[in-house]
């Protein structure tokens, strides 16, 4: 070290195997200047992408009246034809991530073999929280165990109609509630967290250890070797960008609907067009403040204030719900979990056709269409860790705590209905049922308030985050590059959060989702490949 | 006057700094005050190195050549970032107070629109520190 107090350099790396490759970070990178602001950005990645999206946003705009059928279509062509695609993918990569965590390989540290972590404990899990499903808590927390509670204990649960997970249970509340959170469960719980640790993992590996540039290309150097810098590599980032950029507008769409139709709800704001993009545009506003303050004081802080916001409320609907069966509830509900788990994730030979492809299929492709984003937003924030430490705390830490939120608000939901006879839990159409559940609950005005609060924060830390990592993608894998491609890249998506919002609806959004999320199914699943193959280089 | 200069460097551009190196090594000598030399880097894979270790090596070899080009007393310091593209000035201004610098020498490029919106280096420094800035012109 040049400064001989050791200051500055936080942590000692220790031994590592760096890949030797010619290629240094950012030697494709074009520098110009655009007016006054300088630029720092791949050639020919950040072109590609940012052409091919503003195509696209302008083809979705300019028929708009088709738009909307046609997404509709192809994303239940897609669903509906590679759902075993999508639910064996997901179960390879929870059990890759499981023989992980218990094997020898489990011992390498990410960064370096003395490497000590960056950031706390609590600082790391708000971020990697905030950023992996916040806005997802808000909208599905209590629709969704609702939504499959309703489906499995009506009567025509199991006919080709019905949206009832595995057959549902007609007639049977006791086995329809459990049904219901198991499902819900299994879409928010280890198979996710599994997507994003995968490819938090390979990223983390590959750049901390063997000194390739943080971007999605570099995973794949075991399997193509110098290629990667070439043409395989560009694809691969472009197929990143495109994820990233429809998962996150996807997301930003139901954080933009469920805002919306909680302040119409609240405050009677009209909900229109109009509306709806005024609030995109001002919730883009503030997470332009965040990015241009950077991943300390913006991101982390917002992420932050979201955890302490976020577990009020938890904290509020579990002292004034039913405080004895939520705590019951979540061992019951964890049980539950793990006695449906093999028939959920179950590829072949179901007939609950409705729920595998329109519920799970949609997830799973979701979940890898965001996982570009939040994989190398996590891997950015976890050096230091151990392999075993990574994946514990990404995969069942978070997993444990959503079983939690949804045993809090879809337990104290289907409470409220069961119980109570509360019907508009069910009635109230999906983006207003969380403000339903709040209504049957004292203090709703504030609550209901602090949950658009939350919302919208959740919307603001998914979109600041995002931008970052496309920027980093889009840079070749330089964290440093110029802000303004930052601020360029959070004000692209809010573009296509409302061109797609206008142009088809949730449909187009969902759609693009599941259209990026399936190449990419297939880029992760050679990552598996590559974190065997790269771990095993490694010092243990 | 001056006990200790310091001097922020980006390797990645260490052609475009000649004048503010020439400029910190003649104060250096006539203060005889020693140069701290201060890169930032992430902890990512960068232009100069793959972590942090190897750039700290560049920056070491980098200190040498000055020292030995101008024949002053100089040394170097590493700071490690986690976002440098918004944090670079913040980390610059606390090495100033660590190191115990009072003078700061550093290149900056001649002012235009953008700095409206993003102050330059040199001057946020400026504002955020108590030591003596020298800007000088690139």
């Amino acid at each position: 070290m040049s400064d001989p107090s050791g200051q500055g350099i936080p942590a000692p790396e220790g031994a590592t195997t760096l890949i030797d490759t010619e290629y240094e970070v950012g030697q494709d990178n074009v520098s110009m200047s655009v007016g006054p602001f300088g630029l720092d950005i791949h050639n020919p990645v950040f072109a590609i992408s940012g052409l091919t999206i503003v195509a696209f946003v302008f083809f979705t705009l300019a028929f708009q009246e088709s738009a909307g059928a046609v997404f509709g279509d192809l994303r239940d062509w897609l669903t509906g034809t590679f759902d075993w695609f999508f639910l064996t993918a997901a179960n390879i990569f929870v059990l890759l991530c499981l023989f992980l965590i218990v094997s020898p390989y489990g011992k390498v540290r990410i960064g370096g073999k003395d490497a000590t972590p960056d950031y706390s404990y609590t600082g790391w899990f708000a971020m990697l929280f905030a950023a992996g499903m916040g806005i997802g808590l808000m909208f599905y927390g209590v629709s969704e165990p609702i939504s499959h509670f309703s489906a499995a204990v009506a009567e025509d649960a199991g006919s080709p109609d019905s949206w009832a997970p595995l057959g549902g249970a007609a007639g049977n509340t006791a086995e329809a509630r459990d049904l219901g959170m198991a499902a819900t469960i299994f879409h928010w719980g280890l198979h996710p967290w599994a997507i994003y640790a995968i490819v938090a993992l390979a990223l983390a590996l590959f750049s901390y250890n063997k000194g390739l540039p943080l971007t999605m290309r570099s995973v794949f150097y075991p399997i193509f070797g110098e290629r990667v810098w070439g043409w395989t590599g560009h694809i691969i980032d472009i197929l990143a960008v495109f994820a990233t950029l429809f998962g996150l507008a996807t997301s930003l769409g139901f954080g933009a609907e469920q805002a919306m139709a909680g302040l119409n709800h609240l405050f009677g704001i009209p909900v229109n067009d109009f509306s709806k993009v005024a609030l995109i545009v001002g919730i883009t506003g503030i997470a332009l403040l965040s990015v241009v303050a950077g991943l300390d004081a913006g991101v982390k802080r917002l992420s932050e204030i979201n955890m302490v916001l976020a577990a009020l409320l938890l904290m509020f609907v579990l002292i004034v719900g039913p405080t004895l069966a939520i705590f019951t509830g979540f061992f019951h509900n964890l049980y539950e979990y793990a006695r449906y788990l093999p028939e959920l994730s179950n590829p072949f030979g179901r007939e609950d056709d409705n729920f595998r492809q329109g519920w799970t299929a949609f997830y799973w492709a979701w979940w890898i269409s965001w996982s570009p984003f939040v994989g190398m937003f996590i891997a950015r924030v976890s050096r230091g860790r151990t392999v075993r430490e990574f994946l514990t705390c990404v995969l069942i830490i978070p997993s444990l705590v959503s079983v939690f939120w949804m045993t809090v608000f879809g337990g104290t939901a289907i409470s409220q209905l069961v119980n109570d006879g509360y019907q508009i839990v069910v009635d109230a159409p999906l983006e207003l049922k969380l403000f339903a559940m709040l209504e049957a609950l004292p203090l709703q005005q504030i609550t209901s308030f602090i949950a658009i609060v939350l919302v919208i924060v959740f919307f603001v830390t998914s979109s600041d985050s995002g931008s970052l990592v496309i920027d980093t993608i889009t840079a070749g894998g330089k964290i440093d590059a110029p802000v303004p491609q930052r601020v360029f890249w959070a004000c692209f998506e809010g573009l296509v959060a409302i061109a797609l919002l206008l142009g088809g609806g949730l449909a187009a959004l969902q759609a693009m989702a599941v259209s990026t999320g399936f190449p990419f199914t297939i880029v992760l699943l050679l990552a598996c490949f590559a974190i065997l193959k790269g771990l095993h280089s490694e010092p243990r | 006057m001056y006990q200790n200069i310091m001097v922020p460097v980006d390797l990645a551009h260490a052609d475009k700094l000649a004048l503010a190196l020439d400029t910190a090594a003649k104060l250096s000598k006539l203060y005889h005050a020693p140069v701290t030399y201060v890169g930032v880097t992430a902890s990512t894979p960068g232009v100069i190195g793959h972590n942090p270790v190897e750039y700290d090596k560049k920056l070491v070899a980098f200190v040498a050549a000055q020292a030995e080009a101008h024949g002053i007393e100089a040394s170097g310091k590493t700071v490690v970032s986690h976002d440098p593209a918004v944090d670079l000035d913040d980390a610059l201004v606390k090495a100033g107070h660590d190191i115990g610098s009072d003078l700061i020498v550093m290149a900056t490029h001649i002012p235009n629109v953008a700095d409206h919106f993003w102050p330059s280096n040199g001057g946020r420094m400026a504002r955020l520190t108590d030591a003596s800035i020298f800007l000088v012109r690139g």
